[in-house]
């Protein structure tokens, strides 16, 4: 026996999650399994869904306006053209539907631009509605809120970056204490849960709720601004009333800057997703890696070399030691890159480590990179050449499996990190593979 | 092409010859090992936000303190490992956290044995009362010898006076009662197994607490596995060690777990495979004891350790058989222990649950119950874990449901600490749908 799904979905990000929804909601009768080894990479997420923020190869010439125009020039091999554009269409809306009233910049193709903690902009396509009040577009003074024990957010020094890259409005940054904290280097959930649960904290003027006491220091220090930007600590699972609290103290809009990993805006967009996949019956299996699998026809694979007729039958999952069989029809790998593991490299290769699926790359490893540390380097795009069904193919352009499909950052020929695509890409590639799967499954 | 034939820079965990090596840590604690975990940590800190007691204690400097950064430290002479690490509550988040693959509970772990080992003052009160409760198992059969006058000692507002003064145990909890027949009585008198079967066959590791407090727990896996025509064996066995571990009682551990692996391995001789039905004993079978151990079998019994009903529905049809169930309406708050998450046993009891015509299962959602054991007894430490635990009571009361579900023993303690509901284990309503609970074995006058 094993565990026995419709459709198991192997990797919990973004890529993951949204294969494993589109899954459930093109096949509802389908089980939908997800497991993932490590808990959700969305943590490290900024929480901004990006489509494409710059030409791929040609950052220079600055932001992209409209996303969806210049998807039609992608090169060849893009996971993008690889699903079309009216797939990434679909699956934004499908993310719409799915996050519902937590998300804006639906209204509009364009780019919004997103002020980052860095004081940089981002071209991104939707944004926590905890953003909304901050993007660069609108020409209303802000006041940027840094806190004396949080380094991330450097508020003054954000706030003379905005300027400089001539953001239409005045940005002036403080650095206050966070009332309550009073250690160095605490967590970001340490913040956000004081301000969840308004814990009382100690101030000059006596013992009060957290969300008072952070209106207070901060209602001194207002000169006229009509918005204020705060780190993105403000809350976790009541992050609307905090900031609505802190909106009502201080009778200005209020709005987050996202901030590097970990953050909470990524974890509150992986509660919206997780919570989605509960309320469709998927199934999730997390904390255990998949190590291993078995094909069905395992004397085929001998006689024909392994072309695309062979099947994977079952995966392995190992639990700590014990190994568990976990057993579907159609199966998405959904693993992540480099970083995520999906993809990793040795000295002498380069290889996709639970399928073993060809990652195309130059034999000799000086050819992995170029010397600018800002250049264009090939590893960047490193990764599974899929076809447009989003099966992986072997070196020969065929598909590895017939029951299996990649998607997000497992994937290559695209590099997220140069055109802000991260998002984008894994949105469309799982929404396209999770889809496929429950079909083809059916 | 290379310029080293053997790269000693390129350290790939899980990459085929160069396997991830746990080091032994006794009897040369100084010894260990643990620079390819530590090096693998790229400080993205989000095992920090996974730390329930980082959330809610300023004074805590979180797990990857604890782990990678307190390992460097103290690679220099002049650093005493941090005593913050006795806030730990072993609660093994930070491991699935990790995306970097750090093992950061066996860091956490080993600092914690070393830390007990030299800077903590064997008379003191806080070690002889962590000695006692990490080895509660001790004195655990001579209260059930007399459990009535045990458990009515223990129930004495004076006694709880005493334990909070004079040893920092807190007096704010109810001890947990001691069963007036251990399991391993019960189980002696029905003269052991009822069912023999050369071809499936188990060795049930019950730990402490199913056998001396809630043997209605380990009289459910029986029923169900011989129901299912599985042979049971009950192989001699101490403590799991989990209190151990999080007490930095690495050499009572030690202990413990050279008497599980021998006789567990020899179970394993008989064609039996172990399973366990405490969620922190079947961690500590599968991944502290290769992690900090290296007895011969080690390994062995770790890769042939299950979690009770994991190993139904990986070898039974359990969801077929539970299709066809049903019990009289109940519903139940689910809380899915840290020590389940941990192995990805956190859905299980849910899609179990959906099966059984009857039962209705809500999850209480992923936040940490924060009694982690011994840690929630601790007079220094009550408060903060029931802060951890703040956001699980109010799940629990949100729920529809008057009952509590769990797999663990000191999360169910909590539970109804903080909530005053009853809480069940799901092997108990796998055998009340599979079984029933009037069987002629005599599980009402035993309770």
């Amino acid at each position: 026996m094993a565990i026995e799904d419709d459709v198991l979905v192997i990797g919990g990000g973004l890529a993951g999650a949204t294969a494993a929804l589109a899954a459930a909601d093109a096949a509802p009768d389908a089980r939908v399994r997800l497991v993932t080894y490590k808990q959700s990479t969305l943590r490290h997420a900024s929480g901004l869904i990006d489509i494409l923020g710059y030409a791929p190869g040609a950052p220079e010439e600055g932001p992209l306006v409209d996303p969806f125009d210049a998807l039609e020039d992608l090169p060849q091999g893009h996971p993008y053209e690889r699903v079309g554009s009216e797939a990434v269409r679909e699956a934004l809306a499908f993310f719409d539907e799915t996050v519902g009233d937590a998300y804006a910049g639906d209204h509009t193709d364009a780019n919004a631009l997103v002020p980052t903690h860095g004081g940089t902009v981002k071209p991104t396509a939707r944004y926590p509605v905890a953003a909304a009040d901050g993007l660069a577009s609108d020409d209303r003074d802000a006041l940027l809120v840094g806190f004396e024990t949080l380094p991330d957010f450097e508020a003054p020094l954000a706030a003379a970056h905005l300027e400089a890259a001539g953001a239409p409005f005045s940005a002036r940054g403080v650095t206050v204490p966070f009332p309550g904290i009073v250690r160095d280097d605490a967590k970001v959930t340490r913040y956000a849960h004081l301000l969840d649960h308004d814990e009382s904290v100690a101030t000059g003027a006596g013992e009060t709720g957290a969300r008072e006491a952070l209106a207070t220091t901060i209602s001194e220090r207002l000169e006229g601004e009509s918005r204020v930007g705060f780190p993105a600590i403000l809350g976790d699972e009541r992050a609307d009333a905090v900031r609505a609290d802190l909106a009502d103290a201080l009778g200005v809009d209020v709005f987050e800057v996202p901030m590097g990993p970990p953050s909470l805006p990524g974890m509150r967009l992986e509660d919206l997703l997780y919570g989605a996949l509960e309320e469709r019956g998927v199934r999730v299996t997390s904390g255990v890696p998949v190590i291993d699998f078995e094909t069905a026809e395992a004397d085929a694979v001998a006689a024909d070399g392994g072309s695309g007729d062979d099947r994977i039958d079952r995966v392995v999952v190992d639990r700590n030691g014990t190994e568990v069989p976990h057993r579907a029809d159609q199966y998405v790998l959904a693993t992540g890159g480099l970083v995520g593991k999906g993809v990793r490299s040795e000295r002498e290769r380069v290889f996709e480590p639970i399928f073993d699926c060809h990652v195309p790359h130059a034999e000799d490893r000086y050819d992995w990179f170029v010397d600018d540390a800002f250049g264009d380097h090939p590893f960047a795009r490193f990764g599974l050449a899929p076809d447009r069904d989003l099966r992986p193919l072997d070196a020969r352009d065929d598909p590895e499996f017939a029951n299996l499909r990649a998607a997000g950052a497992v994937l290559g020929g695209y590099d997220f990190a140069a055109e802000k695509s991260g998002a984008g890409v894994s949105l469309a590639t799982g929404y396209v593979a999770g889809t496929r799967a429950a079909e083809e499954g059916e | 092409m290379s310029d080293a034939e053997q790269p000693t820079d390129d350290h790939v965990p899980g990459a085929e010859e160069e396997e991830f090596e746990p080091v032994q840590v006794f009897p040369e604690a100084e010894e260990m090992d643990l620079r390819p975990g530590a090096d693998n940590c790229y400080k993205c800190s989000t095992c920090d936000t996974n730390c329930p007691v980082a959330e809610v204690d300023d004074e805590f400097p979180g797990p990857k303190f604890q782990g990678p950064e307190q390992w460097r430290l103290k690679r220099q002479d002049d650093h005493d490992v941090d005593d913050s690490v006795m806030k730990c509550s072993n609660c093994m988040r930070c491991d699935s956290a990790c995306p970097s693959e750090v093992p950061l509970s066996q860091m956490h772990n080993t600092a914690r044995g070393e830390y007990v080992e030299e800077n903590m003052d064997k008379l003191s009160r806080e070690y002889i009362r962590n000695r006692i409760l990490a080895n509660y198992r001790r004195l655990a059969p001579l209260a059930a010898a007399f459990p009535r006058t045990a458990n009515f000692v223990m129930g004495l507002s004076v006694t709880k006076w005493m334990g909070e003064k004079v040893l920092g145990i807190t007096s704010e909890r109810e001890f947990p009662e001691f069963a007036t027949e251990t399991f391993r009585e019960w189980w002696t008198k029905r003269g052991g197994a009822k069912v023999e079967n050369p071809d499936k066959r188990i060795a049930y590791f019950h730990g402490c607490y199913s056998n001396y407090n809630t043997p209605e727990v380990a009289k459910a896996l029986v029923r169900v596995y011989e129901h299912l025509g599985y042979e049971i064996m009950v192989p001699d066995q101490s403590c799991s060690g989990t209190p151990m571990f999080a007490n930095g009682m690495l050499e009572d551990a030690r202990r413990a777990a050279e008497t599980n692996v021998r006789e567990l391995a020899a179970a394993l001789e008989e064609g039996a495979d172990i399973v366990a039905s405490c969620s922190s004993c079947s961690m500590s079978l599968r991944q502290e004891y290769p992690e900090l151990f290296d007895f011969e079998d080690t390994e062995t019994v770790a890769a042939n350790t299950w979690d009770a009903v994991e190993y139904l529905r990986v070898h039974e049809d359990l969801e077929g058989e539970l299709e066809e169930t049903s019990v009289d309406g109940e519903e139940f708050a689910y809380h899915a222990p840290c020590h389940s998450r941990n192995q990805g046993l956190d859905g299980q009891t849910i899609e179990l649950m959906e099966l059984i015509d009857g039962i209705e299962a809500h999850d209480v959602g992923d936040s940490c119950s924060g009694i982690s054991g011994t840690y929630g007894w601790k007079e220094e430490n009550y408060e903060t874990s029931m802060k951890i635990g703040e956001e699980m009571f109010e799940h629990m009361d949100d729920a529809p449901a008057e009952t509590g579900l769990t797999e663990c023993p000191t999360c169910s303690m909590q539970m109804e600490h903080g909530t005053g509901y009853e809480i069940k284990h799901t092997l108990e309503v796998l055998e009340a749908a599979l079984v029933g609970t009037d069987d002629a074995d005599g599980r009402r006058e035993a309770g």
